[in-house]
């Protein structure tokens, strides 16, 4: 019976963000911030994450909402659910791919607790890592998945480097392509970090995501009005029209003026351990005009470069037709 | 004394153990509480849970129990919740709401769907102590007051929407939700809605039958 609950914790209820962050400071490993619990609670219930002090942000009504900036942007406070921003109007209107890529997360239930800040935020979700074995990404000295009988169906087309986990998220290659930023609140004070700097890989840092050390919180997302209005596209592609993380999803940003791309931003999710910028097809494409033609090209150029693994070989035309669609199909 | 302390029901059958010399006192139901309190002879609830003493669980490191009151199904319930405590398993073992169902305690089947201030959730995914101030339904407070069976429920019979009925208090939940929001969906935006719900007996079909039905009926 007792594998049927998640090990004891203490639960703290901050109900301001100067609260959490000196509770965060005050228990720093042994301490963990909850907001929806998406991906906690998998590690809980599994026990192989096992903290003392959990942190429960959820109370932090400053964190939620979405406001009007400067300039024609937004920001979303970054416990905003998923649903809320799948259905606000601003969103839809203005930054249409971030509304869709809301809408694609999980299922229904999910994203009506799943945070905008959790889901960036949220850990790999390779299951030799979550199954708690003592691999690179856990601090120990192995890759199960990056061996020739791992099963890596899953897994990344770049940037292995002893860990070929993906960013599984939906969001974030959404907010790459609408050049977004990141403000993370931590002991040292506020900073603002770019969408495509947020996510590390592990060439930075192994056991990280993203920048976000201990007792820091990302408290919003600010969108800037450049991209408002713009073309958008996105496509996720999973083993089911629900519930499953991408095995390539696909932003895409692009104003077109005259019948040509004037300008561009993409961005391809679980294909590597970050949101995948495709500058190299940005660039083949800008100046084109919004053609089959192009749109051709620009598939051919996504892939270069890319490395299968023993089972994932798929992803690559996978990836090749879906900025292909990108391009022609926006 | 008042008349509530008098004795009008059976005490409870104890031939042994620290409460048998409490029973036979014949204490009245409010003294024979308040005497086992504070003798610490009380069982923890999460004692059933942990498959463990309270002194035991406490040693895990701050699984102390909280006197909660809880909204759910308009009713306020008071009950003890661990701080780990999901909100499936104070509803379904401490508040005897068995309705709500665990299929996979991992936010991956929607058995144990519930609303949250009427937005469907799944309460194996939730702590019971991140909802405490919401008003909580379960599939036992769908129903109306006198019984009378909801729109969705009266639909699942009339179109055979269940199999085995095991996810079938999810999959309500689910439409009650989407209902509430969307009176009048179209059969893609039930599915939609729906899509966080799963039934391995494949009933799907049946399901958005009953949606649509439901729909019409209300």
């Amino acid at each position: 019976m007792s594998k049927d609950m998640m090990a004891g914790f203490e639960l703290l209820q901050p109900d301001t963000l100067e609260g959490a962050i000196d509770l965060l400071g005050q228990y720093g490993d042994e301490g963990w911030a909850l907001a929806g619990g998406n991906d906690s609670f998998d590690w809980f219930k599994d026990r192989v994450k096992r903290p003392r002090y959990v942190v429960d942000l959820t109370g932090l009504s400053e964190l939620k909402g979405i406001r009007e900036t400067e300039g024609g942007g937004i920001e979303i406070g970054a416990l905003t659910t998923l649903s809320e921003i799948e259905t606000n109007t601003l969103v839809q209107n203005r930054f249409g791919v971030l509304a869709e890529a809301a809408r694609r997360v999980a299922s229904p239930q999910i994203r009506n607790t799943g945070t905008l800040g959790g889901n960036l935020a949220q850990d790999a979700r390779c299951w030799y890592y979550r199954y708690g074995v003592d691999c690179y990404r856990a601090g120990g000295d192995t890759c199960y998945a990056d061996s020739p009988e791992g099963q890596n169906r899953e897994h990344c087309l770049w940037g292995a480097d002893r860990c070929v986990a993906v960013s599984p998220s939906d969001t974030a290659p959404a907010l790459v392509a609408l050049d977004a930023t990141m403000v993370i609140a931590g002991p040292g004070g506020e900073r603002v970090v770019p969408a495509e700097e947020f996510f590390i890989g592990p060439e930075i840092d192994i056991e990280r995501m993203t920048v976000l050390e201990r007792g820091d919180v990302l408290t919003a997302v600010r969108i800037p009005g450049d991209w408002a209005g713009a073309t958008f596209y996105f496509e996720k592609v999973a083993d089911r029209n629900t519930w499953d993380f991408a095995l390539v999803n696909i932003a895409s940003a692009m104003v077109v003026e005259g019948g040509n791309i004037s300008r561009i931003r993409m961005a391809a999710g679980a294909v590597q351990c970050v949101p995948r910028r495709l500058s190299v097809v940005e660039q083949v494409v800008t100046g084109q005009p919004k053609s089959e033609a192009t749109a051709t090209l620009a598939g051919q150029s996504s892939i270069r470069g890319a490395t299968a693994l023993n089972y994932n070989h798929f992803k690559i035309p996978l990836l090749q037709n879906l900025v292909t669609r990108a391009i022609r199909d926006a | 004394m008042t008349d509530q302390d008098s004795k009008s029901w059976p005490e409870p059958r104890m031939d042994h153990g620290p409460l048998s010399e409490l029973a036979d006192a014949r204490a009245s139901r409010r003294q024979f509480i308040k005497g086992v309190i504070a003798s610490g002879a009380v069982a923890s609830s999460a004692g059933f849970m942990y498959g463990c003493s309270r002194e035991e669980i406490a040693a895990t490191g701050g699984g102390v129990e909280t006197m909660l009151r809880l909204n759910v199904n308009g009713q306020m319930r008071t009950v003890d919740v661990l701080p780990n405590e999901t909100l499936a398993m104070t509803l379904r073992y401490k508040l005897n709401l068995t309705g709500t169902k665990l299929g996979c305690d991992r936010g991956e089947c929607g058995a144990c769907t519930v609303l949250i201030d009427d937005v469907s959730t799944y309460s194996c995914s939730t702590l019971t102590h991140q909802v405490r101030a919401r008003a909580i339904t379960t599939i036992e407070g769908v129903e109306g007051a006198d019984g009378t069976l909801h729109p969705v429920q009266q639909a699942m019979i009339d179109e055979l929407g269940p199999q085995c009925g095991f996810c079938t208090p999810g999959q309500i939940m689910t439409a009650v939700a989407l209902l509430r929001s969307n009176p009048n969906p179209t059969r893609d935006e039930a599915r939609l809605a729906l899509s966080g719900n799963l039934c391995r007996c494949g009933a799907y079909d049946h399901y958005l039958n009953s949606v649509m039905r439901a729909a019409e009926m209300a």
